[in-house]
């Protein structure tokens, strides 16, 4: 149980360790370390260590050239979550509404076909990431740059407490380590460590999500890019991605056929719909509207159009950012 | 309000105003001696006391310019006070004599008349004001002509203001708006529904000259609700009808850099600020999230009461304030969000900041949120809309058939709320929210019952994602 102690001595003097370190600091604080009483710690606060040397721990994680020494874990998902086919999502904080539906539609399709979804729980994309998979059902797994007790950005607090219900949240750092900008380049290690492919949905030029493809890259692991307007500055590191080689991704279908899996047959829309809303859903399959070109498109008016985006909206069928509805295909 | 005057004979002459007046009621003094000198009246050569009764309530204002010098007049014996006594009186002097208008003459017209008399001696300026109180004003130029009424010499002629009555112009038309269909729902409802509206989107695409349109599809104000918005613009000092009754809904659009007192009013006499001027009207906050928290938090209690209670360590103030609330705002802090013409540059953490500032509890008042998109070309080059005139005959319509109280729902509408609630993050005070804007789509669509279509459209305008931190 050596880990333990190094997690723990690393937490204690603020530094990030990945070996024993020959100090006599080191060696002093690891000879009075009661590792069973920090166990039982831990227990008392729901949380568990999965050490280096332990089978628990995900053999991806441990092939990268810096693995962690082990893993702090909150959550009621099984440990072997963490063995599973796993696929991480990442992306910009600050997203565009056609970003922020592209996560939630990967993490949602990619769960329902058996993936495990990891991602940051950061704002904007790592946190629709996580919704999606929480959407459809699975089990999804948050990777913090700081302590698994601290619920960190504050308002993904709902968020952390729903993906710990049935997934897991992890990190190398001991419960009661700050966030620290230090920190999120190390956690961006895990995340593309634990992860088969990193799938990068939106990013600026010198993005954070840029790093963890590049670490994915480092340890030979799939990257994928989703594709976005060559005129927006929020699809400036992906597009450069796939210009350098990066796998397109133009649907989940696309990343389940890496996996061998095949997408689950979608149901068909129209057994509950009004034809008022299956009118609009046809359009808006085709291009995101806003309901002005909606009107002129459809031929009707903004009152029967507000009740329509309400019936697809409650089915699953399309989504609203920004003023521009945008249709999901069918959940399934 | 009682004015009284004590002459007493003294060495030297003087002259006093007791009962708690403020500085213009004490300057007073010097306007009512050169009055009645000017209108070639004796000034007393006694020492006067001019006492404002009840004594224990602050007077403020040049209103009591004119009842001072009836009385100290009267007193005096230069005028019968029997016939004084028969007369509310009020207005201000000018130091040749001449009466000026003063603000808040309906206000004092009604308090004269619930008092029981049966006219007012005002400025001439006033005296339109003052009879839409339904009391006989007699209309006065100077000193001279009241001392000559009073006196029963003549009677003041009548008041021919010299202007002409020019009408207010009309609120800007809906048919100058071509496309957004969808803001022009928004503001159908709102009218019809006295709903709280919030327009999103990015700069320079007309949120503001949308809003600028909800009074010209508002209904005329009824009678009783006239006066009253007539009277608070008044007291303010702010009325531009030239004494006639204010009949279309006000509409006020405070700026962002205006403090909480000018806003829900205040100062050491309370006044009223622009949510008050708003009453029965609109209220238009352009730039929302710019307005200072204590200005936002401040506009809940109206919200939620339709009133504003200023407290004084004099007493209280309360005014009415039952407006409807339009907000616009940029849905970030640069406003290149949602604009397909720009690049929006602020940060995850400016962005989070900029949500913050709009409190869950300032968004749950909001009954109607849309975003406006920036309109392509060819809804720019569309035929323009329908005027005005014609929504606002849908919006009366709607507004008798929702006086009977709210409509009944359909079971299909309750299943379809239930399974609302279940799948939407929508709060207690949501759900409340859409049923009401239901009943108001139901009202505009002239149906009995409140239908599972209804309540769709009413879900389609709750704060979507955007708006969540």
């Amino acid at each position: 149980m050596s880990e333990i102690a190094l997690a723990a001595f690393a937490a204690e003097t603020g530094s990030h360790l990945i070996w024993e370190p020959a100090s006599a600091a080191f060696s002093r604080f690891s000879g009075s370390f009661d590792a069973r009483s920090y166990a039982r710690s831990l227990e008392e606060q729901g949380l568990r260590f999965v050490a280096r040397s332990s089978g628990g721990y995900p053999e991806l994680l441990r092939a990268i050239h810096d693995p962690p020494p082990g893993l702090f874990v909150r959550g009621g998902g099984a440990d072997d979550l963490l063995h599973r086919t796993t696929v991480a999502i990442v992306g910009a904080r600050a997203s565009s509404s056609y970003g922020t539906h592209v996560a939630r539609m990967l993490g949602r399709e990619l769960a329902a076909a058996g993936l495990v979804v990891v991602s940051g729980m950061a704002r904007g994309i790592d946190g629709e990431a996580h919704r999606g998979a929480l959407e459809a059902g699975g089990p999804t797994v948050a990777v913090l740059g700081c302590g698994v007790d601290r619920d960190y950005p504050a308002a993904h607090a709902a968020l952390a407490r729903a993906i710990a219900e049935t997934g897991l949240i992890v990190s190398e750092y001991a419960p009661g380590v700050e966030p620290a900008p230090w920190r999120f380049p190390a956690r961006n290690r895990i995340i593309a460590g634990l992860a088969q492919a990193t799938v990068v949905v939106e990013a600026r030029e010198r993005s954070g999500a840029l790093i963890t493809a590049d670490l994915a890259l480092d340890e030979g692991r799939e990257v994928f890019a989703v594709p976005g307007e060559i005129t927006s500055a929020l699809s400036a590191g992906t597009n450069a991605l796939l210009r350098l080689g990066a796998t397109p991704v133009t649907s989940a279908a696309d990343l389940l056929e890496r996996f061998g899996l095949t997408p689950p047959a979608p149901i068909d829309p129209s057994a509950d719909l009004d034809p008022t809303s299956l009118r609009v859903y046809e359009v808006l399959r085709e291009a995101p509207a806003t309901v002005d070109e909606l009107v002129s498109s459809t031929g009707l008016d903004a009152a029967d159009l507000g009740p329509a985006l309400t019936m697809l909206d409650l089915a699953g069928l399309v989504t609203e950012g920004e003023g521009l509805y945008r249709g999901v295909r069918p959940p399934g | 309000m009682e004015v009284e005057a004590h002459l007493q004979l003294a060495e030297t002459p003087s002259f006093a105003i007791v009962g708690l007046a403020d500085r213009a009621c004490q300057e007073a003094k010097e306007r009512v001696r050169s009055g009645i000198k000017s209108a070639e009246l004796d000034w007393p050569k006694h020492r006067v006391v001019v006492n404002l009764a009840p004594a224990g309530l602050k007077k403020e204002g040049s209103g009591f310019d004119l009842p001072i010098a009836l009385t100290i007049l009267a007193a005096s014996a230069q005028i019968p006070a029997r016939a004084l006594a028969r007369h509310a009186v009020f207005g201000e002097l000018a130091l040749d004599g001449r009466l000026r208008p003063v603000g808040g003459v309906l206000a004092v017209a009604e308090g004269a008349k619930r008092l029981g008399y049966e006219s007012i001696l005002c400025p001439a300026e006033s005296s339109v004001e003052a009879s839409l109180a339904g009391i006989d004003a007699i209309p006065l130029r100077h000193l001279v002509e009241a001392v000559a009424f009073l006196r029963g010499d003549s009677v003041p002629p009548p008041y021919v203001p010299q202007n002409g009555h020019k009408p207010l112009p009309d609120a800007p038309d809906l048919a100058d708006v071509r496309g957004q269909e969808r803001a022009r729902r928004a503001l159908e409802l709102a009218a019809a529904g006295r709903h709280n509206l919030l327009l999103a989107g990015p700069p320079g695409i007309g949120k503001t000259m949308l809003a600028r349109r909800l009074p010209g599809i508002l209904p005329k104000l009824a009678g009783d609700e006239a006066l009253e918005v007539t009277r608070i613009h008044s007291v303010a000092g702010v009325l531009r009808t030239h004494g006639h009754l204010i009949e279309t809904p006000p509409f006020r659009a405070p700026h962002h850099s205006a403090s909480t007192a000018a806003i829900v009013g205040g100062g050491p006499g309370p006044r009223p600020g622009e949510a008050s001027l708003a009453h029965l009207g609109v209220l238009l906050l352009d730039e929302f999230p710019e307005f200072p928290r204590p200005v936002l938090e401040a506009l809940r209690q109206p919200l939620e009461d339709g009133a504003i209670t200023i407290a004084r360590v004099s007493g209280h103030a309360v005014f009415p304030a039952r407006f409807q609330l339009v907000a616009t705002m940029n849905l970030c802090p640069c406003g290149g969000r949602a604009d397909p013409g720009a690049e929006c540059s602020c940060s995850a953490q400016q962005l989070a900041r900029f949500r913050a500032k709009l409190s869950q509890a300032l968004l749950d008042r909001f009954d109607l949120v849309v975003t406006v998109p920036r309109p392509r070309a060819p809804e720019l080059a569309a035929a323009p809309g329908e005027p005005s005139s014609e929504v606002r005959c849908r919006v009366e319509r709607a507004r008798a058939g929702l006086q009977d109280g709210p409509p009944q729902r359909t079971p299909e509408a309750n299943a379809l709320l239930d399974r609302a609630v279940e799948r939407l993050p929508l709060s207690g005070r949501g759900r409340a929210r859409v049923t009401r804007v239901a009943a108001t789509v139901a009202a505009l669509a002239g149906a009995e019952t409140v239908g599972a279509d209804h309540l769709a459209e009413a879900l389609s305008f709750r704060a979507s994602r955007d708006f969540a931190t």
